[in-house]
C-alpha cells in the first residue's frame, strides 16, 4: 500500500475509502455517499426548477435529516455491534449535541427576536429573566459551541460509563440505566427554569455564521457537511474496528470474562468506545438541528432511543454500513407512512421490531448476504 | 392607601364567587318568597326606568331589604353588566348580546316562565353602577340575607361579610352571634369574630380571641395570629402570646404536612409496587425483559373501563369483576407473547427487549385504533369516594387507602403462591436451575409460560387499581415502565421483598423530596440517585443468595 501512497494520491484516497474491495455493501455505501455529495448540490442549485431532476431545499434538508439519523445509528452500532453494549440513552447524546448548536443559533438571532431583546433569547424575556445564565456563556462563539456539541455528550458518557463499567454494570442493566438517564434528562429539559426553553425547546433560528438558514445554498452546504461527516465517521469506525483494537472489542463483546483474564482492562476499552460513540451522536445532533430548525425535549424521549436500536437491528448490527441503510430506510418509511397512513405506522414499526429479532437477527444486510451465498 | 386599594381589588373576587353561589343556592332551595314581597319588588322594578341615577340607587337599597331570590339575580346581572332597560315598554330586563341584537328576559314575577325575546341593539340601554356602589349594595344585601330562613344562604352571607370586614358588617355579625339558631353557624360566626378581633380589636378583645382560637391552625387563623403579633399598639405579653400561638400552629401544620407526605409516599409506593410486582416475576424470576409490561397494565385498565360500560349502573360490581377479568385478559395476552415471541429468544436478553418493545407499540396502536386515542375516565364507585378526615387539615382519600391495602394483598397473595404451592416451587426450581429442574421431571417450558402469564395477569390487576387514580389512555403503560424496571432492579432482581421495600422507598423518597424541590426535580434527583446507587451496588438492595445462571 505504501508504494501506492507515494506516487498516486488519488489511489491513496481510493484505498482509504474502498479497502475492503470484496465487501459490496461497503463499496455501495461509500460510493452512494460520495454520489450524494456530488449530485445533490447540482440538483438543488444548478438545475432549473422546471427540470425533473431539480430538488427543493425542503427535500435537501429531509435527506440531510435522514443522514443525521444514519450517523446516529452508526454511533450506536459501534457500541452495540462491536462492544455488545446496547445504550438506550443515545438519543440523549444526540439531543445534547443538538442543544449545544441550538444554543449558538439562538444567540445568532440577536435582537431580531419577537421581543427584540439584544441580550436575551425570546423565551428568557418571556420568563422575565434579566441576565443570561452562566451556562449560556460562550455559546456566542461558533467554535466553542461546536466543540461543546461533541464535548458535552462525551463528558456525560465518560462520567456515566466510568461509573457503570467500573462496577461491571453490563447487558440489560446498562440498557435500563441509560434509559433512565435519558428519561431524567427529558424531565429536566421540559422545565422552564432549567434555562433551555422548556417545553418549546429552541427554535426560530435565522442564520448560522451569517448565512441564512432558509437559503438553498446554506441548506446544500449543511447537507454536504452531513454526508462528509458521515463518510468520515464511517471510515474512521471502519478503520478502528479492523485494527487490533477492533479485535479486542469483539473479544469483549463475545467473552468479556476471558478477555479480562487475558490481561485487557475491558472497562477502559468499553469506556473509550462509549465516549467516542457519544461524541459521534452529539455530532449527529449538531448537524440535525440547523437542518430541521428546532430542538425540543421530546428528542430525549426514551422511545426515540429505542428507535435508534431498531435502525441498527434492521440494518444489521456489527456491520457499520447496515445501520446507515437501516436508519435511512426506516426514517423514509416513517415519513411516508405517518403522512399517508398514520395509524399504520406504529403497527409497521412494531412488526419490524418483531420480524427483525425473530426472523432476521443479522438485519437486511445479513439477508442480502444469504441470497448471494 | 395602596394596601386598601389592593384589598378592594381582592375583595371583588370572593364577591363574584359568592354572588353566583348565593344565586345557585337560592334557586336550589326553590322560591320561598311570599307574594307580598314579590309584588313589592315588582313595583320597585317598574320605577327604575323612569328614575334618575341617584333615585335608582335608592330603589336598589329598598330592593335589597326584600327577601326574594330575584334580588340576588338582579345584583348579579348588575355587576356583570347584563341589566338593561327595554325601550319598547320601558321595563327593566336581563339581556345578553346575541349577534347584532340582544336576547332579553323579563325580571317580573308574573312572567318568570316567559320566553326569551329578541331586541335590536338600539332598543335596549344598559344600566350600570360603579364598583364602590356595587360593593355597598352587596354588603347591604348580605346583611339582609343574614336573617334568611335558609342556613346555607346565611352561611354564605356570613362568609361574605367577613371578607368585607368593615365596622357595620362586624356589628351585624356580632348581633347575629347571639341569635343565630344553628350551632355550626354560631361557631363559625364566633371564630370569624375572633379572627376579626385579632386583626383590629382592642387588647381585651384580643385576649378573648386568643383564648377562643387556641389550638386552631387553619391558614386564616395563622394569618390572624401573625397580624396580632405584629400590632405594635398591643401590650407585649399579648403579642408574645400571639406569636407563641402562631408558632404552635405552624408546628402543627408542619407535622400535618409531614404525615400527609408520608401517606402520599405510601400511596405512590403502593402504585409502584403494583406496577412492578408483575415485572418482578417476569424479569426478576424468569430474567425476561418485557418492555410490553406497561401495555399489559394498560390492558387491565381498559378492561375495567369496558366492564363499567357493560354495568353502567353498578360501578362497584364492575370494579370487583374487573379484577379477575383484567387478570385473565392480560394473562392470555401474556401467554400469547411468551408462546409466540419470547420463547424463541431465551438467552438473548437484548433481542427480547427489542421484540417486546415492538409488541408494546403494536398493543398501544391497537388500543388507539379500537377505543380511541383520547383518555377515558373510569368512575370511582361511591364506597371508594370521599376521604377520611383524621384531624382538621389531614384527610386521606379512600381510593388511595384502598390501593395501599390492595397492593399489599396482591403482594401477600403472590408470596404465598410462590412459597407455599406446588406451582410456586416449580417456578423457583426452574429459575434457580433449569437443567436440574427438568431432570427432576418439571416441564420447564410449561412452567415458563405459566410464570409469564402470572406476571402479565398481575400487571392487568395493577391496571384496574391504577384506573381508579388516573385516566385510562393508550400511553398509560409508558408512564410506568421505566419506574417499574427501576423498582425491580433497585430491589434486587428476583427478590419480591426487595421489590416491596424498593417501591416504598422510592414512593416515600419522592413524596418527601417533593415539598422541598418540586415534583419534577424530585423525580430527577431520585433517578440520578438510583443510577449512582445501582452502579455502586448492581445487585440491588438485597442480593440473591446462591447461584444464578
Amino acid at each position: 500500500m505504501s508504494s501506492v501512497e507515494k506516487g498516486r494520491p488519488f489511489a491513496f484516497v481510493k484505498a482509504l475509502l474502498l479497502r475492503l474491495e470484496d465487501d459490496r455493501w461497503h463499496r455501495f455505501t461509500v460510493l452512494s455517499l460520495l454520489f450524494l455529495t456530488a449530485v445533490v448540490p447540482v440538483c438543488a442549485l444548478v438545475m432549473p426548477a422546471s427540470s425533473p431532476l431539480a430538488m427543493s431545499s425542503f427535500t435537501v434538508s429531509l435527506l440531510g435529516k435522514y443522514l443525521c439519523f444514519a450517523l446516529l445509528a452508526l454511533a450506536l452500532d459501534l457500541l452495540w455491534g462491536y462492544v455488545g453494549l446496547l445504550s438506550l440513552g443515545h438519543g440523549a447524546f444526540f439531543a445534547l449535541g443538538g442543544y449545544a448548536i441550538g444554543m449558538h443559533l439562538m444567540r445568532e438571532i440577536g435582537s431580531r427576536g419577537v421581543y427584540g431583546d439584544p441580550l436575551l433569547p425570546d423565551f428568557m424575556v418571556f420568563l422575565n429573566w434579566d441576565a443570561l445564565p452562566w451556562y449560556w456563556w460562550g455559546f456566542d462563539n461558533f467554535v466553542f459551541s461546536a466543540a461543546m456539541a461533541l464535548l458535552i455528550p462525551a463528558l456525560l458518557a465518560l462520567l456515566f460509563g466510568w461509573l457503570a463499567f467500573r462496577s461491571r454494570v453490563s447487558g440489560v442493566y446498562f440498557s435500563i440505566m441509560s434509559q433512565a438517564l435519558t428519561f431524567a434528562l427529558m424531565l429536566a429539559f421540559f422545565r422552564n427554569e432549567f434555562g433551555f426553553g422548556g417545553n418549546n425547546g429552541l427554535t426560530d433560528f435565522r442564520d448560522v455564521l451569517g448565512f441564512d438558514l432558509r437559503a438553498g445554498g446554506t441548506r446544500v452546504a449543511l447537507f454536504c457537511l452531513t454526508t462528509v461527516s458521515l463518510l468520515a465517521a464511517y471510515v474512521i469506525c471502519r478503520r478502528l474496528t479492523s485494527t487490533r483494537l477492533g479485535s479486542v472489542l469483539k473479544a469483549i463483546r463475545d467473552e468479556e470474562e476471558r478477555t479480562r483474564f487475558l490481561g485487557y482492562d475491558t472497562a477502559q476499552f468499553k469506556l473509550l468506545i462509549f465516549v467516542f460513540s457519544a461524541a459521534l451522536a452529539g455530532l449527529a445532533g449538531a448537524l440535525y438541528v440547523p437542518q430541521v430548525g428546532i430542538i425540543n425535549p421530546g428528542e430525549f424521549h426514551p422511545v426515540n432511543s429505542i428507535e435508534i436500536a431498531i435502525w441498527v437491528a434492521v440494518g444489521g448490527r456489527g456491520t457499520l454500513y447496515g445501520p446507515i441503510w437501516g436508519a435511512v430506510l426506516i426514517a423514509l418509511m416513517e415519513s411516508i407512512l405517518t403522512a399517508r397512513l398514520p395509524e399504520v405506522w406504529l403497527f409497521a414499526l412494531g412488526a419490524l421490531f418483531l420480524c427483525v429479532t425473530l426472523l432476521a437477527p443479522r438485519g437486511m444486510v445479513g439477508l442480502g448476504r444469504k441470497v448471494e451465498a | 392607601m395602596l394596601v386598601r386599594l389592593v384589598l378592594r381589588v381582592w375583595l371583588l373576587i370572593p364577591l363574584c364567587a359568592w354572588t353566583s353561589w348565593a344565586h345557585n343556592a337560592s334557586a336550589a332551595d326553590g322560591e320561598t318568597s311570599d307574594t307580598a314581597s314579590a309584588t313589592e319588588l315588582d313595583e320597585l322594578l317598574l320605577k327604575v326606568p323612569v328614575a334618575s341615577r341617584d333615585e335608582r340607587l335608592e330603589l336598589l337599597r329598598e330592593m335589597i331589604a326584600i327577601p326574594d331570590a330575584r334580588v340576588d339575580s338582579i345584583l348579579e346581572y348588575l355587576s356583570s353588566g347584563a341589566l338593561y332597560i327595554d325601550r319598547r315598554d320601558e321595563r327593566l330586563v336581563q339581556a345578553v348580546r346575541e349577534g347584532s341584537g340582544y336576547q332579553v328576559r323579563s325580571l317580573f314575577s308574573e312572567d318568570t316562565d316567559a320566553s326569551v325575546q329578541q331586541r335590536k341593539r338600539r332598543e335596549v340601554r344598559r344600566w350600570t353602577v360603579n364598583n364602590q356602589q356595587r360593593r355597598e349594595l352587596r354588603r347591604l344585601r348580605a346583611q339582609t340575607l343574614l336573617l334568611d330562613p335558609r342556613p346555607a344562604i346565611r352561611g354564605g352571607a356570613i362568609e361574605f361579610l367577613l371578607d368585607v370586614g368593615d365596622t357595620e358588617s362586624i356589628t351585624a355579625l356580632r348581633q347575629l352571634a347571639e341569635t343565630e339558631p344553628q350551632r355550626g353557624l354560631r361557631k363559625q360566626i364566633r371564630v370569624a369574630l375572633a379572627l376579626n378581633d385579632l386583626r383590629v380589636g382592642s387588647a381585651p378583645e384580643v385576649t378573648a380571641a386568643l383564648a377562643r382560637m387556641r389550638g386552631e391552625s387553619s391558614q386564616i387563623a395563622r394569618a390572624a395570629f401573625r397580624v396580632a403579633s405584629e400590632r405594635e399598639e398591643l401590650p407585649d405579653a399579648l403579642r408574645a402570646q400571639a406569636s407563641a400561638q402562631l408558632a404552635h400552629a405552624q408546628t402543627r401544620v408542619r407535622w400535618m404536612q409531614r404525615i400527609e407526605a408520608v401517606f402520599f409516599g405510601l400511596s405512590l409506593g403502593s402504585v409502584l409496587l403494583l406496577a412492578s410486582i408483575g415485572l418482578a416475576i417476569t424479569f426478576g424470576v424468569m430474567g425476561v425483559i418485557n418492555m410490553a409490561h406497561g401495555e399489559l397494565i394498560m390492558l387491565g385498565a381498559y378492561t375495567s373501563w369496558v366492564l363499567q360500560q357493560i354495568f353502567p349502573s353498578d360501578l362497584g360490581v364492575a370494579l370487583v369483576l374487573a379484577i379477575p377479568a383484567a387478570f385473565l385478559v392480560s394473562a392470555i395476552v401474556g401467554l400469547l407473547i411468551e408462546r409466540v415471541v419470547i420463547r424463541r429468544l431465551y438467552g438473548r436478553p437484548l433481542e427480547t427487549l427489542l421484540a417486546t418493545f415492538g409488541i408494546s407499540l403494536i398493543l398501544q396502536q391497537t388500543v388507539r385504533s379500537v377505543f380511541s386515542p383520547l383518555n377515558r375516565s373510569v368512575a370511582t364507585p361511591s364506597w371508594l369516594q370521599g376521604a377520611w378526615e383524621i384531624a382538621p387539615g389531614l384527610t386521606l382519600t379512600y381510593n388511595r387507602l384502598a390501593i395501599v391495602v390492595f397492593s399489599l394483598l396482591v403482594f401477600a397473595g403472590l408470596l404465598l403462591l410462590l412459597k407455599h404451592t406446588r406451582f410456586g416451587l416449580q417456578v423457583r426450581a426452574v429459575s434457580q436451575n433449569r437443567e436440574m429442574a427438568s431432570a427432576l421431571g418439571i416441564a420447564s417450558s410449561r412452567v415458563d409460560a405459566l410464570t409469564f402469564a402470572l406476571g402479565a395477569g398481575i400487571a392487568g390487576v395493577a391496571g384496574v387499581a391504577l384506573s381508579q387514580l388516573t385516566n385510562v389512555g393508550p400511553n398509560l403503560g409508558q408512564a410506568y415502565i421505566i419506574d417499574s424496571f427501576l423498582v425491580v432492579v433497585f430491589g434486587g432482581v428476583g427478590n419480591l421483598w426487595g421489590t416491596l421495600s424498593a417501591a416504598f422507598t422510592l414512593g416515600l423518597g419522592s413524596k418527601i423530596l417533593e415539598p422541598m424541590v418540586g415534583a419534577v426535580l424530585a423525580k430527577i434527583i431520585l433517578l440520578l440517585a438510583l443510577i449512582v446507587f445501582l452502579q455502586r451496588r448492581p445487585e440491588g438492595l438485597f442480593s440473591i443468595q446462591g447461584r444464578r445462571s
